[in-house]
């Protein structure tokens, strides 16, 4: 074939694309390989193709959806984590003489990778998977407001994940950070396909994200629960309405900025450029309008899940709720407004500095008078210290400490001195690990059994709790030690040797966070195997307090045969207070979503359209984006789009239910 | 709680209630989104509206009868949605389609005249590469006039809908959310008229 043609099929995909010279990748290869296979050949043999296609991916069931987002979230948690110990092998032995196993190009790729991952593939599809699980149950609600676009959502961010898994094998990642930073990401300074791949991939799963958001906010305020009230709804209700409300703020400016990038890419634009009136820090400002609020976005959830946790296992009302709610909402509007903070050193002189800098100070206020609720919850409380408890504990001791050295890296004068330093890394990832990430293993432990049946061993759980929170503290105390004497961060070796035994602690540290996840895996696989002596037939394990423990475990498709009603805070304790009464009968037909496939078609249009566009493939990526359209448009001709659950099936599952609690 | 003689409360609902649709909020906060995506768009072209980098400066290539014109051609667009919108509430199905093939027509007339406006500037040297302000203006207007293109092809599908299925209470929510869309780009390109067109010249 000549050049040429080539050129017109495969863009600028060549055989070098494959980056088969780099040991370290053909093996992952291999092993992502041998393990696809076998997945798909077990699949295969056990003849589970169909019922995966029906009862899965085409699923509008929020539950099943929800399930899926955690199921993604924690494959990719094995990817990103897999990264972050690469860096820090990298990190510990890269000293002086020795330059480490890892080249430049390579490790910056990897970081870059890391944070990408973490942030957009492992926190997000979490966070979105327990707000689409739990959210609907708890306001006593069968569905989301629109079941179609929520699968769409989902299979957006899948096909975003596969983006970025794919650059792993076909040409390279991005080399710019985990926010793509131009001049860096400039098509002079990378002119590779590793930013393209980045922004194709996140643009992608960031119209998921919108669009789950605006369901989820959509469904919050349309339907609740008769008489539940803004002010009766269920504080996690409260912090996914703020954090999908804020997500709906902040994605639209994102998107707006990756599509500046890529016009910069593509066409030759000259909106981040250094010349011809290009302004970089342009850039910086609209990535951090998103970029500072996300973290409000993950993180708010993860407080309505502490709130939820201290409660139920206090055995008592939060206390404070409406301060909570208020504090909730304050911390959504001022996150908005400190995004500057991430770069006082661009040098906007001492007044915007101040502003922004006591902007961020003062949402330490509102944050402390969460920890002071949960405390004063439990205070006086029957505390059941059992483990979704235990990692409230452990979350409030870890995450107090990277709030305060967020207000350190709030004043100014100090940021000048530590911007970019590895400081600050441990700062946020305190943050994160500290309060995102345990209170995602708080959540998924305590909602477990709501959506399995079953409960999660609790062994399996404790040397999971104790390798991520002892993990944690050993793997980043010497990194705030580093960065406190000035080491910057992204630097992939070191001359001065007296800095090697805090990275060689901070590598163990990584290593006993690996035990963590090990731990987690293998208690999933333990509950499964013991689901018998686990299972729970009450559907009301730990005693909630909340309506998503007043329907069985699992739900059933239609969430409750009849819609609850709510006339106080902690609908579920007043109902099992004042003594209700299940009904027995007068069974109705329940109307509910039809599945649809178009959701999987279109975000398979979707992927192959960003792969075609990274790889110039100007044909492929035509056809492709033609065909995403059409498929769009040919699904609104579908106008049967529900159907209604027959009384008897109702009766049936509502039967079994019952013989199953007597059991 | 200690007054057991009260009486129980109801705690599940037996009757079904049909819950009010939640489309119209949810395309609501959609268009929101979309507004925030111009907005940040507005806000590229604040910065960079006086990066020429030597090239031209608006006065020299803005020609404000022809945006004029095409701004007409919109409003008037808006104008016929709206009698699309009244002729559905009377349920009058076929005068429904044609004031939308009206708005279709001044829509493409928009759309015609933009490209004229785009091509001419760029044979002219003035194209999206020339400068900070010439991307950050192509970036806008451009964006815009793709929403306008989109809702061109609404418009086909819609009209496509009412053929097959007439005004039934679907084909009115999705007429509903079309309108809202359309008017939507009406009130950037108010934005955009005076924003850039009318404060560029005066710069």
């Amino acid at each position: 074939m000549s050049d040429h043609l080539a050129r017109i099929v495969f863009g600028r995909l060549t055989w070098e694309s494959f980056p088969v010279h780099e040991p370290i990748l053909l093996g992952t290869f291999a092993v992502v390989v041998l393990l696809g296979l076998g997945l798909v050949g077990a699949v295969t043999k056990y003849r589970l193709w169909g019922w995966l296609w029906t009862e899965w991916f085409t699923s509008v069931d929020h539950k099943k959806i929800g399930i899926m987002y955690m199921i993604l979230g924690i494959v990719m948690l094995l990817r990103g984590f897999a990264d972050a110990l690469m860096m820090r092998l990298q990190q510990a032995i890269a000293f002086g003489g020795s330059d480490g196993y890892l080249n430049a190009h390579h490790y910056d790729q990897v970081f870059t990778a890391h944070g990408t991952i973490m942030i957009f593939f492992v926190a997000i599809p979490l966070v979105v998977g327990l707000i689409n699980y739990v959210m609907p149950l708890q306001i006593g609600a069968r569905d989301v407001a629109f079941p179609y676009l929520n699968n769409l959502s989902f299979w957006l961010t899948v096909a975003g994940a596969l983006l970025v898994m794919v650059s792993l094998f076909v040409g390279e990642f991005s080399r710019a950070g985990w926010l793509n930073y131009v001049p860096v990401s400039n098509l002079q300074n990378s002119p590779d396909t590793g930013p393209d791949y980045y922004l194709w991939a996140l643009q992608i799963a960031g119209v998921g994200t919108t669009l789950s958001a605006i369901n989820m906010v959509t469904t919050i305020i349309k339907m609740r629960a008769p008489g539940m009230t803004m002010m009766k709804m269920p504080v996690f209700c409260w912090t996914a309405l703020c954090s999908n409300v804020l997500a709906i703020a902040i994605f639209p400016v994102l998107t707006g900025a990756f599509a500046l990038l890529m016009l910069d890419r593509y066409v030759g634009t000259n909106f981040f450029t250094n010349d011809l009136g290009g302004n970089p820090m342009m850039y910086w400002n609209l990535v951090w309008i998103w970029g500072h609020p996300e973290v409000y976005v993950l993180v708010l959830p993860v407080f309505g899940i502490y709130s939820e946790i201290t409660s139920t296992f206090s055995g008592k009302r939060l206390f404070g709720y409406s301060s909570m709610v208020y504090a909730t909402v304050v911390i959504t509007i001022l996150s908005y407004l400190v995004w500057l903070h991430h770069f006082f050193t661009m040098g906007s002189g001492a007044s915007v500095n101040s502003f922004f800098g006591i902007a961020t100070m003062v949402i330490s206020i509102p944050t402390g008078a969460k920890i002071f609720n949960w405390l004063f919850t439990m205070y006086r409380g029957r505390i059941r210290f059992e483990l979704p408890m235990m990692w409230v504990v452990a979350f409030m001791l870890t995450f107090v400490v990277g709030g305060m050295t967020g207000v350190l890296l709030a004043v100014p004068p100090a940021d000048f001195v530590l911007h970019n330093s590895l400081f600050l890394v441990a700062h946020f990832h305190n943050v994160i690990i500290g309060g995102v990430v345990f209170g995602l293993f708080a959540g998924m432990t305590y909602w477990f059994p709501k959506a399995f049946g079953f409960r999660l061993d609790p062994f399996w759980g404790k040397v999971s709790f104790w390798g991520w929170v002892v993990g944690y503290w050993v793997a980043w105390t010497p990194i705030y030690i580093v960065g406190l004497m000035g080491t910057t961060r992204r630097v992939r070796h070191f001359d001065d040797p007296s800095f090697q035994p805090y990275f060689i602690v901070a590598m163990i540290g990584a290593l006993i966070i690996a035990v963590g996840i090990l731990a987690f895996v293998i208690q999933i696989g333990v509950s499964i195997r013991n689901r018998d002596k686990l299972r729970d037939t009450t559907g009301d394990p730990w005693d909630g307090r909340t309506l998503e423990w007043s329907t069985s475990s699992p739900p059933p498709a239609y969430n409750f045969a009849f819609t609850p009603i709510v006339h106080d805070l902690d609908a579920w304790y007043d109902m099992k207070d004042r003594g209700h009464e299940r009904p027995a009968g007068g069974w109705r037909p329940i109307h509910m979503p039809r599945n649809t496939g178009a959701g999987v078609i279109v975000s398979a249009l979707a992927l192959v359209t960003g792969f075609a566009m990274v790889w110039y493939i100007w044909w492929l990526a035509a056809v492709s984006f033609v065909g995403l359209i059409a498929v769009t448009i040919g699904h609104t001709f579908n106008y049967d789009r529900d159907y209604h659950i027959a009384p008897d099936e109702v009766a049936r599952a509502e039967r079994a239910r019952l013989s199953a609690a007597g059991a | 709680m200690t007054d057991t003689t009260a009486e129980k409360p109801i705690f599940y609902q037996l009757e079904e209630e049909h819950a009010a649709g939640a489309t119209g909020l949810g395309f609501w906060i959609y268009l929101m989104s979309d507004a925030l995506i111009f907005a940040t768009l507005f806000a590229t072209y604040g910065v960079l509206s006086t990066s020429y980098a030597g090239g031209p400066a608006p006065r020299q290539i803005f020609e404000l009868p022809l945006v004029a014109v095409n701004t007409a051609m919109l409003l008037l667009s808006s104008i016929t949605f709206g009698m699309a919108s009244i002729a559905a509430d009377e349920d009058r199905a076929g005068a429904t389609r044609l004031w939308l093939i009206v708005t279709a027509l001044f829509g493409a007339a928009f759309v015609g005249i933009e490209l004229y406006e785009f091509s001419t500037l760029i044979a002219e040297g003035a194209g999206p590469q020339r400068s900070g302000f010439l991307s950050g203006f192509f970036a806008l207007v451009g964006t815009h006039g793709l929403h306008v293109l989109s809702g061109l092809v609404w418009i086909a599908v819609m009209l496509a809908q009412l053929g097959q299925r007439g005004l039934i209470a679907e084909n009115k929510r999705r007429l509903m959310c079309l309108g809202m869309f359309w008017h939507l780009l009406d009130v950037v390109w108010i934005g955009v008229f005076t924003f850039v067109y009318l404060l560029g010249v005066l710069r």
